[in-house]
């Protein structure tokens, strides 16, 4: 509670003295000169969460897949077990990895290398976890009784998967995008270290970009006066879009909750 | 007839396990590119000197001896602060409030937003009132401070968890003693949810070593060895991002230094999960 009044309280000065809309309208993000446009860091941040998330949702749910479904026994405990080492490691050490050894791979492709692509690559990296230990909890969730019942109509392992165990986890595999895509949003240090800090709306996804939140840490050591209370505006905007992800996430757990209860019910006769 | 029907299905069969070994198969690589890199560039360096000894030449040569010392004491000032609040919030959760009441409702909706909050927020929010607003400036003691603010989320969570698998019938038998309230907790409680307890600690901690971009502004840069907790100190992970992105020819070091950051966080994580299975067969043994 104290943190959100400090940090609305912090950006008011910004606000009253240079309006809401200013912050999408001014030509670009110049604040010694009293340029407050934030819209290009918000697409980087967008850009860069939609990418990462568009890939690491389908790899972090097939990797659960295999984890429940595919791998045999000696596979999947040591496989479980890395996914779980990866979501321990620290963001700076991705960050660090993306930039001596990503970047420049990107670079020899198509430079400069710290670019759109190795943020989202780094992202999907790190998020991966997240989402395939999501899934993998909602596939122990699906009742054995279905499987039973779905391998005895004759259906082939995919055909199971995709036709039963998929819709009877889809509320776990939600929440566990959303909470991907939150830990997408905050992230900082990774993607300040190989999206290149450059503030532009990106062109192709070898633009270096900036994001709202590596703007922050970036400025914040010298910002000072509007300058400093835009960020923490741009810190507003940061903790808004968390609510609405969280309120979202609990919003489409009770309605699916909801859903198979009542699928259940017109199931059982 | 049946042969040629089945055919497409099993096409599509074999190219789901092409999919999901390709998945796994890839995830596995990525990470053994990641883990390796660092092992081999940074296994070279790590000698007792290195991790005793104080930077020199902005981090260059040297180790981080100072730097560890900074981390342990912002940890040690985010644990004192965290734990009473912790708990005292978990219990109040647990035990005073009911599932339903507005009160209850609203901390949990609270600490949930809470525990998805970007590290960069609290940064801010550290900056401005523990820097700003209290004075302490750039100090070990408002970067734990800080720290404490989004550790509390995980610890208040899994104490609460701890508290709630306390079996009632112990609850039960105590009123039944004619034991105070208060004294249930502290003797009864407390000790049977201790392991929950300690997990939410260890992921705490292992939260708060990872952290870099909430002690940017709370800690400060400054690579000294710290005299008081009134300091700045730099954290390891600070450490590691500033020797990879201002200093030029610091990624031997970055590399060393991210090695022992990712020993801590793997010794952390391991201790989590054999406490956590610990427990649950110590109390499965109790009930």
């Amino acid at each position: 509670m104290l943190i959100v009044v400090f940090l609305i309280s912090e950006a008011l000065p910004v606000l009253r003295h240079v309006g809401l809309l200013r912050f999408f309208t001014d030509p670009s993000w110049h604040p010694a000169e009293g340029l407050y446009n934030l819209t290009p860091m918000l697409w980087g941040t967008l850009f860069a969460t939609t990418g990462s998330v568009l890939i690491a949702t389908p790899l972090g749910i097939l990797s659960a897949v295999f984890c429940h479904y595919y791998a045999p026994p000696v596979l999947a405990r040591p496989y479980r077990h890395l996914i779980e080492l990866l979501a321990g490691i620290p963001s700076v050490v991705y960050g660090l990895w993306g930039l001596v050894v990503l970047v420049p791979l990107i670079a020899e492709v198509q430079p400069p290398g710290p670019s759109l692509l190795a943020g989202i690559l780094i992202l999907t990296i790190m998020i991966l976890p997240t989402i395939a230990l999501m899934a993998d909890a909602s596939f122990t969730n699906v009742p054995q009784q279905y499987l039973r019942g779905a391998a005895a109509l004759g259906l082939t392992r995919w055909a199971i998967i995709r036709g039963v165990v998929f819709p009877a986890s889809k509320s776990g595999l939600f929440t566990g995008v959303i909470l991907e895509t939150g830990r997408a949003i905050g992230e900082t240090m990774a993607i300040l270290m190989v999206c290149g800090n450059v503030v532009q709306t990106p062109s192709s996804v070898f633009d270096p970009i900036r994001t709202l939140t590596a703007n922050i840490a970036l400025e914040m050591a010298y910002a000072l006066g509007d300058h400093r209370a835009a960020l923490f505006a741009s810190g507003v905007v940061l903790m808004a879009m968390i609510v609405a992800l969280v309120v979202s996430a609990e919003w489409i757990s009770r309605e699916r909750l909801y859903g198979s209860d009542s699928e259940q019910t017109t199931e059982s006769p | 007839m049946a042969q040629t029907l089945s055919r497409p299905q099993n096409l599509r069969e074999w190219f789901a396990v092409a999919l999901v070994w390709g998945a796994a198969a890839l995830v596995t690589a990525v990470f053994c590119w990641l883990l390796g890199d660092i092992v081999w560039h940074g296994l070279s360096h790590i000698s007792w000197t290195f991790l005793t000894a104080p930077p020199e030449n902005a981090g260059r040569r040297g180790g981080i001896g100072p730097i560890l010392v900074s981390t342990c004491l912002i940890l040690g000032v985010c644990l004192t602060v965290s734990l009473p609040i912790g708990i005292g919030t978990a219990v109040l959760l647990a035990e005073f409030t009911s599932d339903h009441s507005l009160f209850g409702r609203i901390t949990r909706r609270s600490l949930d937003v809470l525990a998805g909050v970007p590290s960069i927020v609290f940064g801010l929010f550290g900056n401005a009132f523990f820097c700003k607003t209290l004075g302490l400036g750039f100090s070990i003691l408002s970067g734990g401070l800080t720290l404490a603010c989004m550790v509390l989320p995980i610890l208040i969570r899994s104490t609460e968890e701890g508290f709630r698998a306390v079996p009632t019938s112990y609850r039960l038998s105590t009123a039944a003693l004619g034991l105070s309230r208060t004294t249930t907790i502290v003797h009864i409680l407390l000790p049977a949810a201790v392991p929950g307890l300690l997990v939410g600690l260890v992921l705490g901690v292992g939260r708060a070593i990872a952290e870099t971009a909430a002690l940017i502004f709370t800690s400060g840069y400054v690579d000294r060895m710290p005299e008081s907790l009134l300091d700045s100190g730099r954290a390891l992970s600070i450490h590691i991002f500033d020797l990879s992105m201002n200093v030029s020819g610091g990624d031997a070091n970055a590399y060393a230094s991210a090695l022992v950051l990712v020993i801590l966080l793997l010794a952390i994580n391991g201790t989590a999960s054999w406490l956590a299975t610990y427990g649950l067969q110590r109390k499965a043994v109790t009930v």
